[in-house]
Formats: C-alpha cells, structure tokens, sequence
C-alpha cells in the first residue's frame, strides 16, 4: 500500500486542476488569436500563471488569523496606495490607474476588490451579534465601501467600482442586515439612475447608450459589441476549429486577447467550448460557496461568500458585456483573458478561500 | 412583524441567517449562469445564420471588376473603336487608416499636383465605405511597380490592371464614334448600378457610344478577396471574369475614313461617301475634329478650352449639325425636277451674264450663250436654272429635291440632325407669312436663299440620283427596300450626262479628273456665298469667316454609279478650287490606294503633318498663349 505523505495530500489537486484547465484553455485560445504563435501573449500568460498559482498556494497555508488580523490595516494601505494614484494622476494631468513598481505595473483598484470584503468580514464578524439591525451595522460599512468607490469612480474606471460595491453589498447581505434594506435600496437605485447616469462621463454614457442599441453605431462605439456577437454567433455549436476563427485573426474583433477573449474562443470553439468553459466556472464558484458553508469562523464565511461574489462577478459582467447584454466596461474574463491585474487578484482570492478551506478542517467551528 | 417582537440575535440566528443568505447568492449566480449559457446558445444556435453571414461579410470583400467595353468595328473588321490595359491605383476609404501618411507617399512616388490632390481629398470626402475613389489611371509600368512594391505599408490602396477605350485613329473618327466618359453624379442616381461608381468604368457619352451603350457595356466581372479589419488583403478566393460587350459593325471603311479626315487637310468640313449598291455610310468625317482618347481620360479642362475657342469648331458635327446653301450643287435635281415637268433637256436658252426678272438682274457667273440643260450643268449656267425656276416655280421643284433626301432627317444610329430647309410657298407662308415669289424660286434655283442642307443630304442626294434608287443611308447592317425613284430614266441621264461633262467634258471640276484609267467621276461644284452679292465681294478673298464654301457632290463611275460622296469645305471660296480636289483623291483611293496615298503624303508634308502631330502642335502653341487660329492661309 502507498502511503501518501501528508504533505502532498494536503495540496489541493482538485483546485489545482480545475485552474489548470480554465488556464490551460485560455493559453490555447490567447495561442490561436497570436495567429498560431507562443507569443507574445500564450507564453508570458503560461509564466504569470505559474508564478500566480504558486503564490495563491502560498497564501493558502497562512494560518486565517492573520488575514482577520491585518485586514484593516491592508485595507488603509490599499486605500493610501489609490489616493496616491488619484494625486499621481493629478499631477500628469490625465487619468491614471496604476503605480510603476519597476518590475509591474500596480493598479490599486484591483487590490481593493480584495481588501474590501476581507475589511468588510472582519467588520461584521466583531460586530455584536444583537447589533446586526442597527444603525451602527450599516454606516461604518457605507463609509468603507464609499470612499474607495468614490475614488475609483474618478479615475474612471466604472467597471471596477461596480466590482468593489458589489463585494461590499454581499458582504453585508451575508452577514444579516435586514432584507429590505436591500430592496429597498434597490428601488431607490433604479429610481435614481437617470441620476446617476449624469454623472457619468461622456464616453460612459455613450457606452451605456450604444449598449442600449448597438445598430446604432455599428461602425463606431457599438462596434465592440456587434463584432463580438458575429464571433460567438458564426461559430455555432462546434465552431470554426481551432486557429480558423476569421473574425480575430482578420482583426475584426477588437481586443479579441484581453476583454472579448470569450469570444474569440466561442468562434473557434462554439457552443460547446463555451457551455464548457462556463461549466469549469461553476465548479470553482461551487467550491468557493461550498467553502463559505464549511467556514470554521464567522470571518471567513464573509470572506469566502464576498470574494467568491467578486470572481462570479468578472465573469458574469464579462460574460453580459461579450454576448451583448451589458455595456462595454472593460471587464476581463478571470483566468482567461490576458493580463496580470485580474490574474492576481484571482488568485489572491482563490488563495484566501484557500486559507478558509485549510482552516475549517484544522479546528472545531468556534461561533456556535 | 413589528420590530420589537423579532426573535433575539443570537450567533445561531446569524449562522443560519448566513447559510440562507449565502445559498441566495449562490442560486442567483447559478441563475445568472444559465441565463448566459442559454443566451450562447441562443446567439450560436437559433441566430447562427445571421451571424455566419455577417462574418463571411466582414471577412470577404467584393469587389467589381468593370466589363471591357465591346469593340466597334468597320465592315472589315477593323477596329475603330477598342480597348488597351490600363494600369490605375484606387483607394479604398474604408481601408485607409492612416491617410495623411499615405496620400503623401503617394504624392512623391506618382508626382501628383496639388490639383489631383485636391480631387482625391474631395473625393475622400464625398465616397463612403469601400466605393473606391480613383488616384491614377494609365500610369507607366515603373510607375506601377513602385507602388506595388510599398503595398504592404499603404493599406487602402488598390492597384488594378484595366482596360481604357481606344481609338487607333483618333480624331479621325471623333464626331462618327462619339466618346465615353466616367458617369456623373446624375447618371449615377438614374441607374443606381453600383459599377457606375467604380473608377475606370466608362459609359458612352456622345455618338455611337452613348447610342450602342446597351450593347456595347458587357457584364462586370467581379474578385472576392479575403481581407483584414484594416483591408490588408489576406488571400484570393475567387474571380469571376467580365463578359465583354458585344461587337458593333458598322458600314464604315476604317482606312477610308482616316484617309478622308486626312485628306481634309486644315479645313474645316465635312466629307460623306455612301455605297451606291446599299446606302452603306462608307465614311462620315467632319473636321476639324476632337480626339476621342482625350475624352476617355477624362479631358483637361486646358484641353477642353482648346477646343471650344477654335473657330473651326471641332466640337461640331458638320456632317450632320452643319447646315449650308448647297449652291449650284442642287442644279442636277433642278434639272430632273424640269425634265419630270415636262421640259426638253434639248430646249436651249442663250446666257447673256444674267436673267432679268422684272426690275431686277440675276447675275450668271459668265455669260453662256445658248445652252441645253446638259450643259448648262457643265457650265454651272444660273441664267438658264433661273428661266426654268421663272417657267416652272420652286414649288415644282421643293418635292423633287425631297424625294432626293434634301430636308429630311435620317434614322441614323448614334446622329443628331439638323436637316435644313426645302422651301416652297406654303413653307413660307407658314414661317413668314408671305407670299412666295418669283424671285425666291430663282434664288432657290441656284442653292441659296431659304435652301439650307447638311453634307448628309448632299451625299444622299447624289446617291440617290446616281442609283435611281431610293437609297436610304446606314451606318449599321439594316434593310431597307430602296425603291426607285419615280423619276423617268431620261431625266436620271439629263443628269448624270451633266455631271459627267463637269469632270470629264469642259465644266467647272475638268481639273478633278480621275488620274485612273477607265473609271471617272461625274460631280457638280458648288459655291454659296455667306455673305450677299449687295456687299459687293464675291467672297473670294477677306477674312476666313466671311468667304464662300466650296461644296461638291459626286460619284463613280460614271456609267455604273457605285460610289457617291459630297464634300463640304467651310470658307473654302469655292467648289472646283477646295471641294472637288479632295473628292478626286478620296475616289482614287477607292480604286488605287498606292497613287492616292502618295498624294496625299505630299499634301500633308506641306500642312505640316498628320492630324495628331498638328494637333498637339496646335495645342501646345494654344497652352503658350499663341493665337489657335491655325493660319488661314496655308496652301490647300
């Protein structure tokens, strides 16, 4: 009988697989839109995967305690970091995302996605449970999500403001605030949109508009959008084949490697590699959720629920904006597009929903 | 439920509290999920159609290929009107992403002036999409080669291999063939064919072109071609070649053509010859003339300039727009007219320099003594037309002159007609109402007065006379019955008699004999004056514009009529000294090209070439500000 050292069995080989293969999958497709090449993009994502995957392992050994213990702290500095992007951006006299570390570029927002829901956990984890339908449940939590989103929105980056509030948002829904709370903000939302809408800038709203009718524009704007659509449309159930799909290799689909890359695979793929693809999705949002269920700690069911909500988030909007259902946010499409951002926030959550896992089977559960 | 009465919270409340709310998450995502897993499906499977369709548009661009034009050719077969390769760049708007950069590099490697700039720029503007907008046509194989060479650095640009109209004989055959031309805005709107938007595509503008454009058009080919985003073209897919238009025969003889319009020398006129056995339009030349290449370019507005001051007219068709008082070219039809009224050819009346009528005294040109009708042809006798006028009234004459052809317009492919005028007195009571009198029928009599014809007429007019038949005149291969005229053979011989004795007996073209053994010719000469007698000239010298026009009507031979022609020579002074002598040598080389052409090449050395170097001559002198008056004195 082979005995299996401990060490190995307790890597997660499931989760590493399923990446793997949700990874794996992208490379090919980011290989076909290259025009059948390594580079330059299949090659330094195979790298940055590499690299990312064993960091979200690494994170996942962390004993939980230190994630509760930091958040607030990382949370702050995330915080400072998108001030001084904002300042930064200021200074140069346009909008700017990212700080130049040297070896990559840091974009700040992407980070908060993260820090908000662990600050958020611990927030409503040190609560008092009797507390949860007061007044002082809700407003230090408003003021957390607020000012980030605030400063996001100003770079513009609308796509990841939605991201940071709606981790946020789940955060609170978990931890029990009252219900209406949510509808009836909701309603008030929708009532207010047209206001809100004013506020976004130019480019923004006509993003909004030509989603509303992408045949308004076909040759302008909405032409993200139609292009797209032709893609996933003329691959149909088994697609063109592999390196065949003439609407990324004619360039008519525009950044048919990073955001639209769904949609590159679906003319290559067709339905069958989408429904595929979207599947691999469903079982790592099943294993995030199912992490959140088995958490040990209050802390980390928040955080499991909340950064599992920020993963399904980049892949629905993703999803919505390539089909044509949502505007065109600059979303990426998470472990498949090209990019280092997204893959390190992934990973990052996927290594802190890691953490939780490891930490439920070491105790007893301890909120009871 | 009110508040107050909730269930306290414990941390069991809110663990089950969080397994819900995280199991509504959950299911809201699974939701979210296939929601969008079925709207793939949708996209991919219901609406796969419409979007494979969409793709193959965007991928594959097609493009038209414009027909080549079909050939006119003349009863030998010879080409008159074809076509040679063309090489031209287009640009495609739609594929032009970087434009500055590219026009620019075109501008230095095609040396464009800012004018064709301006219009590439304007045309840029007003295309859309991938109708192309035309950089160059004809260029020069290098020419080609260096753009060809730079293709992959200028996307939207798009060399082509195609066709121009040709004419092998230039201005030769200007005013008979017409011209083509690229079709304007307005042409566009009436057709809506998307081919007549494509650059290098030509219709028909004037002429046989614009009358046998359904026929002559072809079908277009059409190039699919895969291309990029950018409108890099990836790879051919296919081509489907142009169907050519069809052949148009027409009755005319090329190298007698050219020879007539050479013949013309630095006249202006015009020449018809017609076969006397079918009406066939074996030449139909008016000069001075435009070259229809010029206009198949696209002409120059310099060019066109050029063109219009001339005062010889070159834009006109005499030959059929150009109206004249036929002078005494009309005695031979008075002459039959007289016979078919009963008047004997034998009857003499004495010349004695004039005919007195009332008051008045009609001038003869010399004093003739007693002459029969036959000589009074040869002698070009007005005393005695005159007499017969007084004796027998126009009105006697008017329908003899129409049954010959004279004041009638022709079904002519491709021709627009001026057809003069035939008085009588009803015409003119209709036109001026007045009455007509006996001094109109004498001045009738003798070509001038009210009596305006086209050198088509006068053509016809001999043709008819020397066949006896009706002919009617064709350009292309149609039937006509040609009845004979109802005119007795005494009175078609009274005349042919006299024509004969104008040339070969002692008349006023005894100069203009044929130099061929057992053929010769019977004609009449005519002179009509622009300007009255009252002004005291008699035309034979002044200003070009206010001189005589030498007019002269023929055929050959004489005893068996098989050709018959009519020359025209505008301000020519008269019809012996311009008309008759290019008659002579455009017979003689119906029937011995070596001789005719040899004359011909002597003539032509002394005008100072043949018609395009005289041309360009003449327009390059015009562009440095020279007078165009080609100088009117030059020796005929």
């Amino acid at each position: 009988m082979i005995v299996v050292p401990p060490a190995i069995q307790r890597i997660p080989w499931k989760l590493i697989a399923l990446l793997t293969a949700i990874t794996g999958f992208g490379i090919l497709v980011l290989y076909s839109a290259a025009g059948g090449s390594f580079t330059p993009w299949a090659m330094q994502q195979t790298i940055r995967f590499l690299v990312f995957l064993t960091v979200a392992m690494v994170i996942g050994r962390f004993p939980l305690r230190i994630f509760e213990d930091f958040s607030y702290i990382a949370y702050i500095g995330v915080l400072v970091l998108l001030i001084a992007v904002e300042l930064l951006g200021f200074v140069g006299g346009g909008s700017q995302r990212w700080l130049n570390l040297g070896f990559m570029n840091l974009q700040p927002s992407e980070l908060m996605k993260v820090a908000i829901v662990v600050a958020l956990a611990r927030f409503y984890a040190q609560l008092p449970p009797g507390n949860t339908r007061s007044w002082t449940a809700l407003w230090p939590a408003l003021i957390m999500i607020g000012i980030p989103t605030a400063l996001v929105m100003l770079q513009p980056d609308l796509g990841t403001a939605l991201s940071i509030c709606i981790g946020g948002v789940v955060v609170m829904f978990v931890a029990g605030l009252p219900f209406w709370w949510f509808g009836g903000t909701a309603i008030a939302g929708a009532a207010a949109l047209p206001i809100l809408f004013s506020f976004l800038h130019d480019y923004q709203q006509k993003r909004v508009l030509i989603f509303l009718d992408p045949e308004s524009d076909p040759l302008g704007a909405g032409y993200h959008i139609s292009q797209s659509k032709i893609a996933i449309g003329s691959g149909g159930i088994g697609g063109k084949g592999f390196l065949n799909g003439s609407q990324s290799h004619l360039d008519y689909l525009p950044e048919g490697h990073t955001d639209f890359i769904f949609a590159t695979m679906a003319e290559e793929w067709g339905l069958i590699g989408g429904l595929a693809l979207i599947f691999g999705f469903f079982l790592l949002l099943r294993w995030g959720t199912r992490v959140a269920l088995k958490a040990r700690t209050r802390f980390g069911q928040l955080t499991a629920a909340g950064l599992t909500m920020t993963i399904f988030f980049y892949i629905a909007v993703n999803l919505m904006m390539v089909m044509g259902l949502a505007p065109v946010v600059g979303i990426p499409l998470p472990l498949f597009s090209y990019g280092g951002s997204s893959m390190l926030t992934i990973m990052t959550c996927v290594g802190i929903i890691l953490a939780i896992e490891n930490d439920s089977k070491t105790g007893t559960r301890r909120f009871h | 439920m009110a508040r107050g009465k909730s269930p306290p919270i414990t941390e069991a409340w809110r663990g089950i509290t969080f397994t819900r709310r995280a199991l509504v998450v959950g299911g809201a995502q699974a939701a979210v999920g296939i929601a969008l897993a079925a709207r793939m499906a949708y996209i991919s499977v219901v609406d796969n159609d419409r979007y494979v369709l969409e793709s193959e548009s965007n991928r594959v661009n097609l493009t038209l290929v414009p027909p080549r034009r079909g050939w006119i050719v003349d009863r030998n077969g010879k080409a008159l009107a074809n076509n040679r390769v063309s090489l031209r760049i287009d640009i495609i708007p739609d594929r032009l992403h970087n434009r500055d950069v590219v026009l620019g590099q075109l501008r230095t490697l095609l040396q464009l002036d800012g004018d064709t700039m301006q219009r590439i720029n304007r045309d840029l503007k007003a295309a859309s999409g991938y109708q192309p907008v035309a950089v160059a046509e004809d260029m020069s194989e290098a020419q080609y080669a260096s753009i060809l060479v730079r293709l992959p650095e200028m996307p939207g640009i798009a060399p082509q291999r195609g066709f121009a109209r040709n004419y092998p004989t230039g201005a030769a055959v200007g005013h008979l063939i017409g011209y083509v031309g690229a079709p304007n805005a307005e042409e566009y709107q009436k057709a809506k064919d998307p081919l007549y938007i494509t650059p290098g595509y030509r219709i028909g503008k004037d002429g046989l072109e614009k009358y046998f454009q359904p026929m002559l058009k072809g079908k277009p080919g059409a190039r699919r071609v895969e291309v990029t985003a950018r409108g890099k073209v990836v790879r051919d897919l296919d081509t489907q070649p142009d169907v050519q238009g069809k052949t148009v025969h027409l009755t005319i003889d090329a190298d007698l053509q050219e020879y007539a319009a050479r013949r013309m020398g630095r006249e202006s006129g015009a020449i018809i010859v017609i076969d006397c056995l079918n009406g066939d339009i074996l030449s139909f030349v008016s000069m001075p003339s435009f070259d229809p290449n010029s206009f198949s370019d696209g002409i120059s507005n310099n060019e066109y300039s050029w063109l219009r001051a001339d005062d010889h007219q070159p834009l006109i068709n005499k030959a059929t727009r150009g109206l004249y008082p036929p002078g005494s070219t009309l005695k031979p039809m008075a002459a039959i007219a007289a016979v078919q009224h009963g008047v004997d050819p034998g009857e003499r009346h004495t010349c004695i320099g004039g005919y007195r009528l009332g008051n008045r005294f009609f001038r003869c040109l010399g004093t003739h003594g007693s002459v029969d009708m036959p000589t009074a042809i040869e002698k070009s006798c007005n005393s005695y037309f005159y007499w017969l006028a007084h004796r027998l009234g126009y009105d006697a004459m008017a329908p003899t002159a129409k049954l010959l052809g004279l004041g009638e317009e022709f079904q002519l492919a491709g021709s627009n007609q001026r057809y003069g005028t035939i008085p009588d007195s009803a015409w003119k009571m209709r036109r001026y109402d007045q009455k007509w009198s006996a001094s109109d029928s004498l001045n009738a009599v003798i070509g001038q007065g009210y009596v305006s014809v086209n050198p088509l007429q006068l053509a016809v007019m001999t043709a008819r006379m020397a066949s006896g038949r009706r002919l009617y005149p064709r350009l292309i291969n149609r039937t006509f019955t040609n009845e004979p005229l109802p005119f007795s053979a005494e009175a078609l011989a009274v005349a042919r008699a006299g024509m004969d004795r104008v040339v070969n007996g002692a008349g006023t073209a005894v100069r203009s004999r044929l130099p061929l053994d057992g053929i010769t010719m019977g004609g009449k000469t005519g002179t009509a004056q622009v300007r009255g007698l009252a002004s005291g000239s008699r035309g034979q010298s002044g200003a070009w514009k206010y001189r005589d026009h030498g007019l002269f009507v023929c055929f050959a031979p004489v005893e068996n009529p098989r050709y018959a022609a009519s020359v025209v020579i505008e301000h020519g002074m008269g019809g012996s000294r311009a008309a008759a002598p290019i008659a002579k040598d455009i017979f003689t080389f119906l029937y011995d090209r070596a001789k005719a052409m040899e004359a011909l090449e002597t003539l032509e050395a002394g005008w100072g070439g043949t018609i395009k170097e005289r041309m360009d001559r003449d327009y390059a002198a015009w562009k440095a500000g020279a007078a165009s008056d080609p100088n009117p004195e030059l020796p005929q």
